[in-house]
């Protein structure tokens, strides 16, 4: 993985040293907290519902048990003692005090981390696929090209004061599990008819409450390109994204309002110039990062143990089922620990649970972890003769919940428990749900099934691309779940339909009830699974269910 | 703004008095150039586009740019836009700046920043002199990203 330079090594310090003096200019007053609101954001510092709220980027997912380790420190000394990993691959702290966050920032670039353009109109953490590196289906490691783009946009001196917040993913194979069509920039690596390998650009994507799924701007970007292309499209937003309505800011729309042809001819404008200004330094430092992703060493030991351990043990089966995907080398495994117990809080870990992870990667996955969009842990290389002890080990910490993928995997948000835009809780709901699933015992039957949760039109839990999804809102003081079917983030993206009239907070599960029950008596064969079934039968029966008191359930 | 209260104008050097004595001509954007005096300053607001200066640059010496709001970094845009398509003149960044935000106005291809003396009382000089080693700690030149053409200027 990518280690800091020199250079890295100490922008990061001087960022930290910056921030120290913003933080007592502000207590000094020479700052208004109008003018260090900004500056605050773009060190991940929120201000929430309760308190402060630092959000740590883990660029594209990827951290050591070193870096683990110092996360759980910080939960202990200075926060609550747990961190909630969100579906930007970021982890958050929900409790600092503002004196302490310097310090804080001090502690995370020990172990080269930081919490830079976490927050703020500037451009965000670039997420990647968790599973960069290590996934059979993969045509390139996206995270060298992440790097690359973390470091272009870190401090960029035009684009710290956008319009908006901007979103770029980075995708390295033909199953997008990045979501790359939702973020204002995606970008997916692929390769051309000749083999040579670049990149697909779609813009505009975005949830929030004007959902878009973005249009690709160039189907084959040579690989070299990819900065000053970039650029240009950042320069044109910068110039032409509107800054009179905050809900009309963001790129999606600058795009919907001009066009995609004028606004790529734009975008292709600058880009001659752009292209002239970038010297090849870049390439040249994309090398070097792509050296330090290296596959790991990988050890050649027998699988033995883990055939038994599947013969032997129900409970193995039912983890190796949900919780491992196929990895590049046949040998090993991609496993996935569930920060979703059912009736847990979605995403969130303990410093404990911190420390039982980073133990796990050190000892067998190759030092290597990864935050998952969907707010769980990955252990990306892990050998199958040591999947059994890895489990045991899980298991112990109560870390080994076999669900993921399944209807209790849920995304949510933080919600009215924790933040000050939303309009309504999502952590309980989510609660309730896998509570609720896991009275029914037929999760594993149900089969694959995204379940979203947001607690506001901001779309912070993806509900627009969940299988399933909620929107938690305000009606009349009341809290009321609007019902969304056949979302869907990957490359077959689609935007959730809205079912009609929301659920009351008491009523939201039973609703998801009668969808799963639903979906049962209607799919083919256990081979369909809910997207797939609702794709073939639409909305009808599913309303059908959801409203059983009105022959046909108005739109509103 | 107009020439009224003489503004501070903020060098890697620290604070001066402003050394234009000249007038600022604001600019619309009209495609009739011919009033305009040699070595003339042209005002532009930061909505303006950077190709239809294009015809004015070997007859102005200094182009101010407004910031109206230190939220709005269109202006930073436009330099580095300027700059790209061949502007060697002064180019200055007038307006709602924070010494924070020197550094992204020194890289975006700007001069110097221009600020009223309410604004540099609250943000005294040492605080802009914090962050005027710009040079350093910039990933963008890392990268080998480099305006075409630089400042006859220089901004020292």
């Amino acid at each position: 993985m990518y280690r800091y330079d020199g250079f890295d090594r100490e922008f990061v310090r001087n960022r930290v040293a910056q921030f120290r003096r913003q933080v007592e200019r502000r207590i000094d007053g020479s700052l208004t907290e109008e003018e260090f609101k900004p500056l605050r954001l773009m060190n991940g510092l929120y201000l929430q519902l309760h308190a402060y709220m630092l959000r740590v980027a883990i660029p594209y997912g990827t951290l050591d048990s070193r870096q683990m380790r110092q996360l759980a420190r910080i939960a202990e000394r200075w926060d609550k003692g747990y961190g909630h990993f969100t579906t930007r691959q970021n982890v958050q702290f929900n409790w600092p005090r503002l004196k302490d966050v310097p310090d804080i920032l001090d502690a995370l670039a020990d172990v080269e981390m930081h919490a830079i353009q976490t927050s703020g109109n500037c451009v965000r953490n670039v997420t990647a696929d968790h599973f960069a590196g290590a996934a059979a289906d993969e045509i390139a490691d996206p995270r060298p090209t992440a790097e690359l783009l973390r470091q272009w946009s870190t401090d960029h001196p035009e684009f710290a004061f956008l319009p908006r917040k901007f979103k770029i993913a980075v995708s390295g194979s033909p199953v997008d599990r990045a979501v790359t069509r939702a973020h204002d920039i995606g970008i997916r690596i692929v390769s051309s008819g000749a083999g040579e390998i670049g990149y697909e650009v779609s813009v505009g994507g975005g949830l929030g409450r004007t959902p878009v799924i973005g249009t690709v701007i160039r189907d084959f970007l040579p690989g070299a390109d990819l900065l000053p292309y970039v650029e240009s499209i950042l320069q044109v937003y910068n110039a032409i994204g509107r800054r009179d309505n905050k809900f009309k800011a963001r790129i999606k729309i600058t795009v919907g309002e001009h066009g995609i042809e004028t606004f790529r001819q734009r975008v292709e404008d600058r880009f001659r110039l752009q292209r002239e200004a970038f010297g090849g330094a870049d390439q040249a430092l994309l090398r070097e990062i792509r050296a330090m992703f290296a596959p790991p060493a990988y050890i050649e030991a027998p699988t033995g143990a883990f055939d038994a351990a599947l013969a032997r043990d129900p409970v193995f089966r039912s983890f190796v089922d949900t919780n491992l995907h196929p990895h590049r080398n046949p040998d090993y495994a991609i496993v996935t620990v569930s920060l979703k117990a059912h009736g847990a809080t979605p995403g969130d870990a303990t410093a404990e649970q911190m420390r039982v992870i980073a133990d796990l990667a050190e000892r067998y996955g190759h030092d290597e972890i990864r935050i998952s969009h969907e707010q769980n842990c990955i252990l990306p290389h892990v050998h199958r003769g040591d999947v059994p002890a890895v489990h045991a080990a899980l298991r112990k910490a109560g870390l080994a919940t076999a669900n993921v993928g399944l209807a209790s995997d849920i995304i949510a948000c933080p919600g009215m428990d924790y933040c000050n835009l939303a309009t309504a809780r999502s952590i309980p709901i989510a609660q309730g749900i896998a509570t609720r699933v896991k009275e029914r015992g037929d999760e594993r039957l149900v089969g694959d099934l995204k379940i979203k949760i947001s607690g506001c039109i901001n779309a912070c839990g993806h509900h627009h691309v969940g299988h399933i999804g909620i929107l938690g809102l305000d009606r009349a003081g009341a809290e009321n779940y609007q019902i969304t079917l056949g979302g869907d983030g990957t490359e077959t993206a689609a935007l959730g339909e809205r079912t009609g009239p929301g659920f009351s907070s008491d009523d939201v599960v039973p609703a998801i009830d009668r969808l799963i029950d639903t979906y049962l008596e209607l799919r083919s064969d256990a081979d369909e699974a809910f997207l797939a079934t609702y794709r073939r039968v639409g909305m009808q029966p599913f309303k059908t269910a959801l409203y059983p008191d009105t022959a046909s359930a108005a739109g509103g | 703004m107009g020439r009224g209260s003489p503004g501070i104008l903020v060098r890697d050097s620290g604070f001066q008095d402003d050394d234009w004595r000249g007038e600022f001509i604001r600019w619309g954007g009209e495609d009739d150039h011919s009033a305009l005096p040699d070595g003339a300053a042209l005002e532009v607001e930061n909505t303006a586009r950077a190709e239809n200066v294009v015809p004015l640059f070997e007859r102005i010496a200094l182009i101010r740019v407004a910031f109206p709001s230190h939220l709005d970094g269109r202006g930073f845009s436009l330099a580095r836009h300027l700059r790209l398509l061949g502007y060697g003149g002064r180019l200055r960044a007038a307006g709602r700046i924070l010494a924070d935000q020197y550094a992204m106005a020194r890289r975006s291809g700007f001069d110097e920043v221009e600020i009223d003396p309410a604004l540099a009382e609250r943000q005294p000089e040492e605080h802009w002199l914090f962050r005027a080693n710009w040079r350093t700690h910039d990933y963008q030149e890392r990268l080998g990203r480099r305006p075409r053409s630089s400042s006859r200027a220089g901004g020292k």
